[in-house]
């Protein structure tokens, strides 16, 4: 699989780094060459230094060629954007976006694009976590946290 | 009519300013308290400091009673995501967004977006045709039509000069709408005689930019 991811923070770093130690042929964009260096010595990926939304640059990365694309920058709008030109100008098969903004992880949906909103997802895992604990703490008496 | 702007730079200001004085009601919203002191300073309580990506300051200035939404902030993915909320969420009909980079144009129009200017492609095109001094300048695109709104000086060696609109026979996808004459503004009609130095404004689609250029600036021009 040839796989796009659009900035190399966290992330996205750690995903590039997953994926390519899967066996995957990874592209990794960013804007700053610096972000480059989250990357271990071991990844055998590529790294393209631009502006994710600009076609050129996604070419450049090899987005027609492309059977995922991940868009991780820390911009919702320009995750958005980047993936609204993957999916509608490169027609590229899977595209999933990181939205930090609940409401506008809602709209993109509706508008058919895959999104992970990290700010719902870290909110679920904490109530999840806090209700386990308080159950193991007081068995009897633990309050339900709905 | 309710306009909201997002992106206070000068364009925001300078169509805030505009519309306001045309009597419409206007919202400028801006990110940056500093710029939102100075504009606010100039423009009074038309301008609030805000998101205009944050659906809760869209829901707290009314949006979905809002007639036009108009991004013009100096990024691309900022001015799509406006739009596209305001159409998505808010249900506004006219969304016109500034497209920074003159690539994102086929874009922004693929993804819904109404009407996109490019000044960047404005001034391209202007370094492009204004070598003569004479020329059909392209004052505005509105990509769904295909039609723009194009200006022309007639120069005084025009082969119009002294000629009625009607003699000109310019194609149906040309229309004269505007001759400015020193102070003096003319709805033309087809008896309007076309001066020297006669500023013609023209809605125009597909060959009718060319017409246009031939009836006004002769053949030699292109």
């Amino acid at each position: 699989m040839k796989i796009i991811i659009l900035g190399c923070g966290r992330v996205g770093a750690t995903l590039a780094m997953m994926m390519d130690r899967a066996g995957h042929t990874v592209t990794v964009i960013d804007y700053s060459n610096d972000a480059f260096q989250r990357l271990d010595a071991s990844f055998g990926g590529q790294t393209v230094m631009g502006d994710g939304i600009d076609e050129e640059v996604l070419q450049r990365a090899g987005i027609e060629q492309a059977d995922v694309f991940v868009a991780v920058t820390n911009g919702d709008n320009r995750n958005i954007m980047a993936s609204q030109i993957a999916r509608t100008v490169f027609t590229v098969p899977v595209v999933v976006c990181r939205i930090y903004d609940p409401i506008r992880t809602e709209v993109y949906q509706k508008l058919g694009l895959e999104v992970i909103c990290p700010t719902l997802v870290g909110a679920e895992l904490f109530r999840k976590s806090i209700e386990k604990n308080l159950a193991k703490a007081t068995p009897d008496t633990a309050p339900k946290i709905r | 009519m309710y306009i909201i702007i997002g992106g206070g730079g000068q364009i925001g200001y300078y169509v805030t300013k505009g519309l306001l004085a045309q009597g419409h009601e206007v919202l400028l919203l801006d990110k940056d308290p500093r710029r939102v002191q100075t504009l606010t300073d100039e423009l009074g309580s038309a301008v609030l400091r805000g998101d205009a990506c944050e659906a809760r300051t869209m829901d707290e200035v009314g949006c979905s009673r809002a007639d036009i939404v108009i991004a013009v902030t100096g990024d691309d993915e900022d001015n799509l995501v406006i739009c596209q909320m305001a159409k998505e969420r808010f249900h506004v009909r006219t969304t016109i967004a500034r497209v920074n980079n003159p690539k994102n144009e086929h874009i922004f129009a693929k993804l819904g977006i109404d009407i996109t200017v490019s000044p960047t492609k404005t001034i391209l095109h202007l370094i492009e045709t204004e070598i003569p001094h004479h020329t059909v300048i392209p004052l505005m695109t509105l990509r769904r039509a295909g039609l723009g709104l194009v200006e022309v000086s007639v120069p005084p060696q025009s082969p119009a000069l002294g000629k009625k609109l009607a003699a000109l026979k310019l194609p149906g996808e040309c229309n004269v709408v505007l001759i400015v004459r020193g102070q003096e503004d003319i709805v033309p009609s087809g008896e309007s005689i076309i001066q020297a130095e006669d500023q013609v404004f023209a809605l125009v689609k597909g060959p009718g930019e060319a017409a246009l250029r031939e009836a006004i600036l002769g053949s030699a021009s292109s």
